[in-house]
This record gives C-alpha cells, sequence and structure tokens, in this order.
C-alpha cells in the first residue's frame, strides 16, 4: 500500500481505530470484499476438508502411532529391515537412474521424423497405459523357474536351463524386481522428457550445427544444458515415486525369496496386516522421513519456482 | 558427385551416405529391441490367457490349440472366483466416476477461489496440495486405514472415493491453475461489472473455459481410480464390495491358481483403462507436460 492510498484511507476513516480494524480486514482478505470473500472461502473449504480429514489426520496419526524409540530399536536389530533398507537403497538409485538415463536417450530416439518410429512410440507407451496389476502378475509368471515363458524361450532359442528367477536367488529377484518398475515407468519419463526436448527451438540446433557441435557434441553443448532442470526435477520426483512404489516389489517377487526382497513400502504393509503390528508399520515406513523430508524440501521448492507439473 | 571429382576434392558423398544407413540400420536394431522388450509381457498375458485349461502347465512359447474358453468364463462369470465379477467390475466403475465427479468439482472450486479470486490465503491451500502430491500414498496407507475405521467407513466403497478423490485433487489443482492463466482476467472483471455473482461466474465463464483441463484431469482421475489396487485391498474386504484388482489379486493367494482364467481376468480388466487412454492420449500428455518444460 503507497503512501497516497494510506493518505485516502486516512481521509476516509478519521477514527485511528477503526482505520486501523478496516486495513486489518483489508489485508487479511487479500483486497477482496465483503460477500466475495465468504465466496471465495466457501470455494475452498471443500478441498480445505479433504485435506484435514485424509491428509492432515492420517499424517499426525501416524507420526503417533510411531512415535515410541522402542520400535526403531526393534527394527533396527532386525535383520530383515536391515536387509529391507539395503534393497530400498539399491533399488531407488539402480531403478530410478537407469529408468531416467534410458527415457534421457529414448525421448532422442523418439525425435527421429520417421513414421514408424511414431508408431513404436504408440506401442513403447503400452506399459504405462496398461494398469500395474495385470502387467505385473504377467511378469511374475513369466519369470517362473518350472513353467515360465523366459525360460522356456531360453531353452526353446539356445538350449540352455533358466534359473528360477523369483524363487531360488534374492539378487535375481531384486534384478527382476528393478527390470519390470523400469518396463513400466520408462515410457512415462520418456514422454515428458521427449516434450521438452520438443519445446527446445530448432533453431538452436541449426545455429549449433553451423558452429559444428553436431550428433555427441550438440548433445553435451545444446541439449543437456537445456533439459538439465527438467531431467533433475524429474528425477528427484521419479525418487519420491519409487520410494513409495508398492505394486511392483509386491506382485512381481511378493519381497520373496525369503522376505529377502521387501521394500520399505511393502514392509511396513507387511508389518502392519500380516504381522498385525500398525505401529511397527509405520516405524518401517517412518524411518525413511531422513531420506524423505530432504528430498520433499527440493521438490516443493522447484516445482514452485519452475512450475513443472506432472 | 562428379562435381566433387571435377573440383579435386575427394569423393566424400558415398562414405556418408554409408554412414546414414549404418545409422538408420542402428536406429532400426534400437527400434527393434524396444519392441521385443515392450511387448513380451504383454505377449505372455494374451498367450497365458488363450491356452484351454490344464494347458497352462506346458513348456510351449505360443499356444498349441488357442482358445477363447477363459475369456468366456470371465464374461459368464463361470468360476468359483469370478462369481461376482461384473458386480465387482461395476463397483471399480462407480469408484472411478464419483472419483472424476468429486477431483473435478473440488478441485475446479480450489483453483477458481486461488487463482481467479485471489484468495490471500491461497498459498496455504497450493502448498498443502503441493505437500499431498509428494507424499507417497502407499506410506499413508496404514494410519489412513486405521482412521476409517474410525470415521465407520471400513468395507465400504465410500472409503476407497475419499482415497482416490484426496490423492487426484492436488493434480487436478495444479493443472487447473496452470491452465487458467491462458484465460483472461478480464472476462470475469467483466462479467462482475455485468452484475454477475462468483458464482455465475464459475459455472458460465471459468468452467466452460476450461473444458480441456476437465477433460485431461478427468481422465487422470478415472485411470487413477481404476488402476490403483494398494487402498482398495486394504479397506475392501467382501467379496461383494470388492473391486476387480482387489478379485484379481486374490486369485494369485489361491492354492491351484487357475493362471489363464487369470490372465483373462486380467486383460478383461486392462482394456477400458487402455480404450481411454488412447482415446484421451494427446489431451492426457498436453496436460502432463503443460507448462512443465519452462526450464
Amino acid at each position: 500500500m503507497d503512501s497516497a492510498q494510506v493518505l485516502r484511507t486516512a481521509k476516509a476513516f478519521p477514527d485511528q481505530a477503526l482505520r486501523r480494524v478496516w486495513l486489518r480486514r483489508r489485508a487479511w482478505h487479500g483486497g477482496l470484499l465483503g460477500s466475495e470473500f465468504t465466496w471465495a472461502v466457501a470455494f475452498v473449504i471443500p478441498y480445505a476438508a479433504v485435506f484435514l480429514a485424509f491428509v492432515a489426520y492420517p499424517v499426525v496419526y501416524g507420526l503417533w502411532l510411531g512415535h515410541s524409540p522402542d520400535l526403531y530399536a526393534e527394527l533396527l536389530a532386525d535383520p530383515i529391515y536391515q536387509r529391507t533398507v539395503v534393497n530400498t537403497v539399491l533399488y531407488l538409485v539402480i531403478a530410478v537412474n537407469l529408468k531416467m538415463f534410458g527415457a534421457l536417450l529414448l525421448s532422442g530416439f523418439f525425435m527421429r521424423p520417421r513414421w514408424w518410429v511414431k508408431a513404436l512410440l504408440l506401442v513403447y507407451v503400452l506399459p504405462w497405459a496398461v494398469p500395474a496389476l495385470p502387467s505385473f502378475i504377467s511378469i511374475h509368471w513369466m519369470l517362473n523357474g518350472q513353467w515360465g515363458f523366459v525360460n522356456n524361450l531360453l531353452w526353446e532359442v539356445f538350449g540352455v536351463d533358466g534359473p528360477g528367477w523369483l524363487e531360488t536367488s534374492r539378487w535375481l529377484a531384486l534384478g527382476s524386481v528393478i527390470a519390470s518398475h523400469i518396463w513400466k515407468w520408462m515410457p512415462f519419463w520418456t514422454v515428458i522428457l521427449l516434450a521438452g526436448r520438443m519445446a527446445v527451438p530448432q533453431e538452436l540446433y541449426e545455429a549449433a550445427e553451423v558452429d559444428g557441435a553436431t550428433g555427441l557434441r550438440g548433445f553435451a553443448h545444446v541439449t543437456f544444458p537445456l533439459l538439465a532442470n527438467l531431467y533433475l526435477i524429474c528425477t528427484l520426483l521419479s525418487t519420491i515415486f519409487t520410494l513409495g512404489d508398492f505394486n511392483t516389489v509386491y506382485f512381481v517377487s511378493a519381497g520373496g525369496p525369503a522376505l529377502s526382497t521387501h521394500v520399505l513400502a511393502t514392509l511396513g504393509i507387511r508389518d502392519a496386516f500380516d504381522v498385525a503390528r500398525p505401529e511397527l508399520g509405520v516405524a518401517a515406513v517412518m524411518s525413511a522421513l531422513p531420506l524423505m523430508i530432504p528430498l520433499v524440501i527440493l521438490l516443493m521448492r522447484k516445482l514452485r519456482t519452475t512450475e513443472v507439473q506432472l | 558427385m562428379s562435381v566433387a571429382l571435377r573440383e579435386g576434392k575427394p569423393p566424400r558423398r558415398p562414405r556418408y551416405r554409408l554412414r546414414r544407413n549404418l545409422r538408420e540400420a542402428g536406429a532400426l536394431a534400437l527400434g527393434l529391441v524396444v519392441l521385443i522388450w515392450t511387448l513380451t509381457p504383454i505377449y505372455n498375458m494374451f498367450m497365458v490367457a488363450l491356452e484351454p485349461h490344464g494347458d497352462v502347465f506346458t513348456n510351449e512359447i505360443w499356444p498349441a490349440k488357442p482358445s477363447l474358453e477363459s475369456f468366456w468364463i470371465v464374461v459368464t462369470q463361470g468360476y468359483w472366483y469370478l462369481e461376482y465379477f461384473w458386480h465387482q467390475f461395476g463397483n471399480s466403475l462407480y469408484i472411478g466416476v464419483l472419483t472424476v465427479v468429486l477431483t473435478l468439482l473440488i478441485g475446479s472450486l480450489a483453483s477458481f477461489s486461488i487463482g481467479r479470486m485471489r484468495l490471500r490465503q491461497g498459498w496455504l491451500v497450493s502448498n498443502a496440495a503441493l505437500l499431498t502430491y509428494v507424499i507417497p500414498a502407499s506410506f499413508l496407507a496404514i494410519p489412513f486405514y486405521r482412521i476409517m475405521q474410525k470415521y465407520g467407513l471400513s468395507n465400504n466403497l465410500w472409503s476407497i472415493i475419499a482415497a482416490e478423490v484426496t490423492f487426484a485433487t492436488p493434480y487436478a489443482i495444479f493443472i487447473f491453475q496452470q491452465y487458467a492463466r491462458s484465460i483472461p482476467i478480464e472476462l470475469d472483471e467483466a462479467a462482475r461489472i455485468d452484475g454477475a455473482s462468483p458464482l455465475q461466474v464459475y459455472f458460465r465463464i471459468y468452467l466452460p473455459l476450461m473444458a480441456p483441463a476437465l477433460v485431461a484431469v478427468g481422465t487422470y482421475a478415472l485411470l487413477l481410480a481404476w488402476n490403483e489396487y494398494l487402498y482398495q485391498f486394504l479397506l475392501l474386504s467382501s467379496t461383494r464390495s470388492m473391486t476387480v484388482p482387489v478379485a484379481l489379486a486374490q486369485f494369485l493367494n489361491s492354492d491351484e491358481a487357475p493362471w489363464n482364467y487369470m490372465m483373462a481376468t486380467a486383460i478383461v480388466y486392462a482394456v477400458p483403462p487402455v480404450a481411454i487412454y488412447y482415446a484421451f492420449r494427446r489431451r492426457m500428455t498436453a496436460g502432463l507436460t503443460m507448462g512443465g518444460v519452462k526450464g
């Protein structure tokens, strides 16, 4: 409020106290007057109610459920939990980076102006379009050591007896889960990065080409600097989504063999519902907070300033 | 080429063409790998579904005697796990439609208030939505389940609708606010001067002009509700209140899993979202990347 306005207000409200009340109300209402302010508040109330009842309350309740330090001592002493933490870290580091890097490369591939590339893109987004459950059940059966399609194919084509992908070894099973996650989610990020590439003006490439930056150098000096921010935001967002990914592990490996491939999201649900100890489940999930809080803060800043919408 | 030779330059054109052909061949090879990688799990789904009962436990890589028997069993509910299949299908649909309606209503009202009426406290709502968007839903599932019991909504379809609306509205608010920036605020002001109430501006001006964003978000919400599994699994327990994914996952836990019926069910379940996805694909991707690449 500039001085002229203050002056005008002062004239309109000679009484100091009244003026102060008026100013405060005006600041609080953000320039909206009377009934308009009521309408604006009424329009927000439904969302505010949803947020309070179904997000704020569960969050607070969850924090209260998992507040006891004994729970964390119990978790840390549990070898299943220790393995789960290792799995979660491996899952995040390997799956997110392979997926995002693959998406970056493939988005370049899908820029090619060929009819068959456009047709392939339509097929390529199929894993994203198909619900998670049918695909993961199919992958689960496909990787069956005895009757699965993959081992049948290996036998028919190479005459090799394939391993029991999900039944025998922790690392094979974890690898299968990571591959399934990449299969399902790489198309989504490819489409996002493809849109990012398309937004780069073509003249920039032409100018760079004249200056001798083609191929890999064009990528390093033109495409990547322009995409870097988007790539970073996508990676952060993907890290959070992957941290909360329940379906992949639950349906592909089901945490097996011998509970060796659980991640925090599935272990929390297992502890809460199969073992019937909700506090322990909440504690398992909450032990991801030291990783989640910085991620969330970073992301909220980034998303607010650059307006990336997903 | 002859011109190049006459001028005494080395004949570079054939080499250039060779390199271009090599690159084209490389792209084709990559395309083939991508195609096989993408289609294998989907091929497996169809292969198993087309096998007649009892032939699932063989070592073939394509169905020897393809039959549509499993699909028939699913459609006619001819297996005891599929007794309520169409009822469950209806449950999924009911949840999906109500989620879409409520998400659009709540999301558009909130973004109208923040974006168009410029409510001073709007940033609080935006931040709450952003926070909800970045909290993984599976992390909230345990307290959410307990709270639904407290609300008396366990084994009730409304608990699922509440969950899906909760996780769909933040996305709706972002997209609406982004999209509304392309609609001149003068339109609202002109209507206000002509005496329209905020409610009239919302219905007569805001909603009609937001149609593309409404379609994008509606599709998103429908697919979210149809595809979501964890909350539906935790909150719905009786066969009659179950949705298709929950019933489908129940198969997995049975001792003699009839894989061909299961895959046929999975395909029937996946067809509607895939069809909707491809029908609204352009709108969806436009929504997903709207303003997303400003860098």
